[in-house]
């Protein structure tokens, strides 16, 4: 069992634990945690794509690894973009939770708020 | 079983027991802190496979970025943090999803142990035009040279963000500020730290710049290095951010995916095609185009950070 | 002379890792925040400082060496200042920070 498989086996399970923590946990900010946990898992797996596609010198394909690159700055924009929506959402209703019977804005003299 | 096998399964246990403490843990703010170190661990992982390029990068910004803003966020969600009953999921739920889950688990791990061996690779076709771009860094070169419309597009995709986070302020903010306000006395560890900090971090960050033409770095790393300088000084309130309506902001952010659409439109006419350098002066042109992708990096990030404006702006 | 060296870089390695183990073990043991802090804090330092001592000797060149030990006092301040930070922070708001 070479380092290659045992990272891509690794991230396997980070799918499925963030897959997990996707499901189970009722708070958007966690969610977005668990999300990332799935990205990260799956850029493992390209990762064993690129170390089994050492050839001509490099010691890893360099394709994968630039597919990686370009998908780490995107899952941060796309986790700015979700902490961004979640504060908002938690300015104007006073909570942070995805039930929509919840989105009822609390007394404007604040005595609503937990 | 060698040294080096007993410590890479080691360490692969490590990572997966932190990312169990990041979903399992009780609070959102813990859950955070161990989210930063499972990156941290992360990158190791990625030098054991051969990926430099990458582990700098999940170290900058998967690992530092997304920690500050992730931080910043459970901090300010604390008063939000208790679940109410109908939400905590049931018994049956979390066995369902539990199934699911090493169900999916399973499928992949069937695919890693499937893998031919040696995998199907585009290294040959990398290594054979390397030469060419005057780079000795394959990434760097798949990233500014044979996938330059793959960046060109994450570009645009790091400017949409920014939109959209701007765009999530009340009417009355728009054009204001983001962040606080300057501190008129900055605490002063905190001020120690970002008056030290910055000078040699702007040199580091240039420098991984400039050294990822031939050795492993890049305009992404050495951007969230800059990124980071300019987070602390916002921190430590030594300087505000810029309002959204400045005008040099908004240039910085467009500059960059602005710039390469430029060059790549401009392969028409100056070699054989969109998005392809004239021989023989492909290094400098590649150069020139990752200093605007570094600065539009550098400001992208921090705004990502700091979130919608929050002021009124001034007039 | 290599043998020497060699031995050097292995002691060296092995007292820091004794101190970093040290310090996970102030910190899992230790009552309070502020004296789990004070254990990380010396104990870190110390054990990168002398991990760092034992790496010098792998450097391979003058300017790797000079990179180590800048990286070394980088951690340095970076460490004594979040340090501060969270002993301050502790002090203010009381222990369940």
């Amino acid at each position: 069992m070479t380092q290659a498989t045992l990272a891509g086996l690794i991230g396997a399970a980070l799918v499925g634990l963030g897959l997990y923590g996707l499901i189970t946990n009722p708070q958007p900010l966690r969610k977005n945690l668990a999300f990332n946990l799935i990205g990260s898992g799956v850029f493992l797996i390209f990762g064993i794509f690129a170390r089994k596609g050492a050839a001509a010198g490099f010691p890893a394909d360099p394709v994968p690894q630039a597919m990686v690159i370009t998908g780490i700055v995107v899952a941060f924009a796309a986790s700015a973009l979700a902490v961004a929506l979640v504060l908002r959402l938690h300015e104007e209703t006073g909570r942070a939770t995805l039930r929509p019977d919840a989105w009822t804005k609390p007394p404007s003299d604040g005595a609503g708020s937990e | 079983m060698s040294v080096r096998l007993a410590l890479d399964i080691g360490l692969a246990l490590l990572v997966f027991a932190v990312a169990a403490r990041t979903i399992f843990a009780r609070g959102a703010f813990e859950a955070v802190v161990d989210y930063v170190a499972y990156g941290l661990l992360l990158s190791i992982v990625w030098i054991r496979l051969f990926a430099v390029d990458v582990a700098l990068t999940e170290d900058a910004i998967g690992g530092g970025v997304t920690g500050v803003l992730l931080i910043g966020a459970a901090a300010r969600l604390r008063s939000a943090e208790t679940v109410a009953a109908e939400e905590t999921p049931s018994g049956s739920l979390r066995v369902f999803a539990a199934c699911l889950c090493l169900l999916v688990t399973a499928v992949l791990a069937g695919v890693v142990l499937l893998l031919p061996d040696p995998g199907p690779t585009l290294a040959p076709q990398a290594a054979e035009h390397l030469a060419e771009t005057g780079l000795g860094n394959p990434v760097t070169a798949v990233l500014i040279a044979y996938r330059a419309v793959d960046t060109m597009l994450e570009k645009v995709v790091l400017v949409l963000a920014v939109v959209g986070v701007w765009s999530l302020a009340p009417d009355r903010f728009w054009g204001g500020a983001p962040g606080e306000a300057r501190a008129a006395r900055p605490e002063p560890t905190l001020a120690f730290l970002a008056q030290v900090l910055p000078p040699l971090g702007i040199l580091v960050g240039i420098h991984v710049f400039w050294a990822g033409a031939n050795e492993p770095g890049g305009a992404f790393q050495g951007g969230a290095i800059l990124a980071a300088m300019w987070l602390i000084l916002m921190m430590a309130r030594l300087t505000e951010a810029p309002p959204v309506g400045a005008l040099w902001l908004r240039l910085a952010l467009v500059a960059g995916p602005a710039v390469f659409l430029a060059f790549g439109v401009a392969g028409f006419v100056m070699a054989s095609g969109f998005f392809s350098y004239p021989p023989g002066f492909a290094k400098p042109l590649i150069l020139f185009i990752e200093a605007f992708m570094l600065l539009t990096i550098a400001v992208t990030l921090p705004m990502l950070v700091a979130g919608p404006p929050r002021r009124e702006p001034r007039p | 002379m290599s043998f020497a060296l060699d031995v050097f870089s292995i002691v060296a390695n092995g007292a820091g890792v004794f101190f970093f183990v040290a310090g996970i073990v102030g910190l899992l043991r230790f009552p309070d925040a502020l004296t789990r802090l004070h254990a990380l804090t010396k104990a870190d330092n110390l054990g990168l400082g002398l991990v760092v001592l034992g790496l010098l000797t792998r450097a391979g060149s003058l300017l790797g060496a000079l990179k180590l030990i800048a990286i070394w006092a980088l951690v340095q301040l970076a460490g004594a200042t979040a340090a501060q930070l969270i002993g301050r922070a502790v002090r203010r708001k009381g222990p369940a920070v």
